[in-house]
């Protein structure tokens, strides 16, 4: 099993969202969270006082499937995601040790 | 007879109260065993009323100083006496007029709906969401505070009889101040229940104070607000009140002698002759001052110029910009003290310049710096509404439309370039907007006022006409003059009475309960949950 983390623009949420649905992954966490990367933040101006903004505010996806759903749920978010310009995100895999359902104790992949 | 005895500040100067009490009880005193001291001269015959309402003087208030019109004539007294006496008898006693009180007490509510809750609104979306509820509560609070003490003894000194400078104890806890009391207007005659001056000028005064909390926000110990408050209402304020407001009544006008009296008998800025409509000097540049000097000795916010501290919701200060305007009406309008067509003008100029503030400082904003914000262009309102208000029922449309622009451009300058020069960390820029746009509006009433430019010019009390002639030259310079007096006695009762604070209970919040936010460290509770 592994988990994806997958940091991208807060607008591209739903595609996201219908993409991984599509390729059968049954449910995903999402926070709000800010964060700088390559993309630029931007000037504000509040009367005298002028202040740059580095952190933007994106969505982390956080998504657990089976290791042999992992590339078809990457290809998904990616494309998805994906806008082509500099501040689209990026996306984290890691190796996922154990999964328990609480309601029935279920684990491993039986639990995703 | 010059200009400066017979004219004055027309709508400038606020009633009086001594000498309506005077008239009122006059009137019914006179039937009794006290003798009503007389003075009058050839209006008696042809207006009773109005000659035993100027004449009339009780004997209680008997003390020469301070019995204005009566003075003057003292003379008289002994061989109109007994006429009068007949007079007063026949005259009808001198009621207030339904539809000006009506007005006024609109008005009052109007000014008290700027404090609670415009300006508390406006200040509170541009503080960090950890500190709202501290501006909200000094808000109300300094606005209760003051509410109380004016009807103590500030309304007192601020609008009873005194010297040049300050009134004196006739009202002391109210004394005398009931439903039959009447006020004059600028009108000969016509009179509102002095209650309602009262409570219109006491609007004035809580949102004076409220206005100085916005310099030191974030920071301020809320006991320090309350004792400074206290101290600076009392040497500041009202003394800037009975300077600029006071004078007898237009009834005391009655020819060239006692208007020259009637002048001596008023305050020091008034007798000057210098122009404030609605409080550009009483109001706006003494709460500007004081809240510079408190920026300076309570210092800088934690992370002032190293972090970001940035408003919190300006749609708040939205919210509170436009009730500000919309109460500003009240405050303008309402300084005509009538509801007649210097109330319309004011309430046109207030409609008109603040407009051309906003569009001002949006533009001067997008030219300097690109964009055209949402908080510049609120700022700009409240620059409008500071610029205009000692010239609201002064001037023409296009010069209100003239000042309002200049405001406009010159107050984004004061929360840019200038507060860069002062240095100090002015949180709401009270001093920026209110200070800069005060000394403005101030100044530039004595140019637009010209009735060259569309404006109002001088005002004869005694023949209640417009008079022609008008220097700009010379008005500007009695303008800068009221600016000077007031700069000079804000600053230095601001600065004792900050000095005192800091020593006694102490003017700001530890460095954590600053970092915590003032809403938990001060007032246990948050505005919001995250």
């Amino acid at each position: 099993m592994k988990l994806i983390t997958a940091i991208i623009r807060p607008f591209k949420l739903d595609e996201v969202r219908e993409a991984l649905s599509e390729i059968g992954v049954s449910g995903i966490t999402v926070t709000e969270v800010k964060g700088f990367g390559r993309q630029k933040g931007h000037t504000e101006l509040y009367r005298g006082a002028e202040y740059v903004v580095d952190f933007l505010p994106k969505i982390k996806v956080e998504v657990a499937v089976p290791s042999d759903r992992l590339d078809a749920a990457i290809e998904a978010i990616q494309q998805s995601a994906g806008t082509g310009k500099i501040g689209d995100g990026k996306i984290f895999v890691v190796a996922l040790e154990q999964v328990i359902r609480i309601r029935t104790g279920e684990v491993g992949p039986d639990a995703l | 007879m010059t200009t400066a005895t017979l004219t004055g500040p027309r709508a400038a100067a606020r009633t009086p109260v001594h000498t309506l009490r005077a008239l009122l009880l006059g009137a019914l005193l006179t039937f009794g065993a006290f003798g009503a001291i007389a003075q009058d001269t050839a209006a008696q015959d042809t207006d009773a009323t109005a000659a035993s309402a100027d004449t009339a003087v009780p004997a209680e208030m008997a003390a020469p100083a301070e019995a204005a019109p009566a003075e003057t004539t003292a003379e008289a007294v002994a061989a109109e006496a007994a006429a009068d006496d007949a007079d007063a008898s026949q005259a009808p006693a001198p009621s207030a007029d339904k539809g000006d009180t009506a007005w006024l007490m609109v008005c009052a509510a109007l000014v008290i709906f700027m404090t609670l809750p415009g300006l508390a609104l406006f200040y509170g979306g541009m503080v960090r969401s950890k500190n709202v509820l501290s501006v909200l509560m000094q808000c109300l609070v300094v606005f209760s505070l003051v509410a109380v003490l004016w009807a103590l003894y500030g309304y007192s000194l601020a609008f009873t009889p005194g010297n040049a400078f300050i009134g004196g104890f006739d009202r002391l806890f109210a004394k005398g101040l009931d439903a039959s009391a009447l006020g004059a207007t600028f009108t000969k005659g016509v009179y509102i229940p002095e209650l309602v001056f009262f409570i219109f000028q006491g609007a004035f005064a809580c949102i004076t104070c409220a206005l100085i909390v916005g310099a030191f926000a974030e920071r301020v110990k809320f006991a320090g607000v309350l004792v400074f408050t206290v101290i600076w209402f009392t040497f500041a304020y009202t003394p800037m009140a009975h300077m600029v407001w006071f004078f007898p009544g237009p009834d005391a006008f009655t020819d060239a002698d006692a208007a020259a009296a009637a002048t001596a008998a008023s305050g020091y800025l008034w007798a000057k002759g210098a122009l404030d409509f609605a409080g550009g000097t009483v109001v706006h540049i003494n709460a500007a001052v004081a809240g510079l000097v408190g920026a300076y000795v309570v210092g800088p916010r934690v992370g002032y110029r190293k972090e970001a501290i940035k408003p919190h919701n300006l749609t708040q200060t939205m919210v509170g910009a436009a009730i500000l305007w919309f109460g500003w009406f009240g405050f303008n309008a309402g300084s005509a003290l009538e509801a007649n067509g210097v109330a319309a003008l004011a309430l046109v100029n207030t409609f008109l310049a603040t407009s051309a503030a906003v569009l001002a400082w949006t533009a001067a904003e997008w030219i300097v710096r690109g964009k055209p914000s949402m908080l510049g262009g609120a700022s700009g309102a409240v620059a409008g509404l500071v610029a205009i208000t000692p010239a609201a029922g002064l001037v023409g449309l296009m010069g209100a439309i003239a000042l309002g622009a200049i405001a406009g451009v010159v107050c984004f300058w004061g929360v840019s370039g200038l507060k860069k020069l002062l240095g100090a960390d002015d949180s709401l820029d009270v001093f920026g907007v209110h200070g800069v746009g005060g000394i403005l509006g101030a100044v530039l009433t004595g140019v637009f006022a010209a009735p060259a430019l569309g404006g109002a010019g001088l005002w004869d009390y005694v023949t209640e006409t417009g008079v022609a002639e008008y220097s700009i030259a010379s008005q500007v310079w009695i303008q800068f003059q009221g600016v000077l007096v007031t700069v000079l006695l804000s600053g230095v009762v601001s600065l004792v009475a900050f000095m005192i604070v800091k020593y006694t209970v102490g003017l700001r919040v530890n460095e954590d309960a600053e970092r915590e936010g003032l809403d938990i460290a001060s007032h246990g509770e948050a505005a919001y949950e995250h």
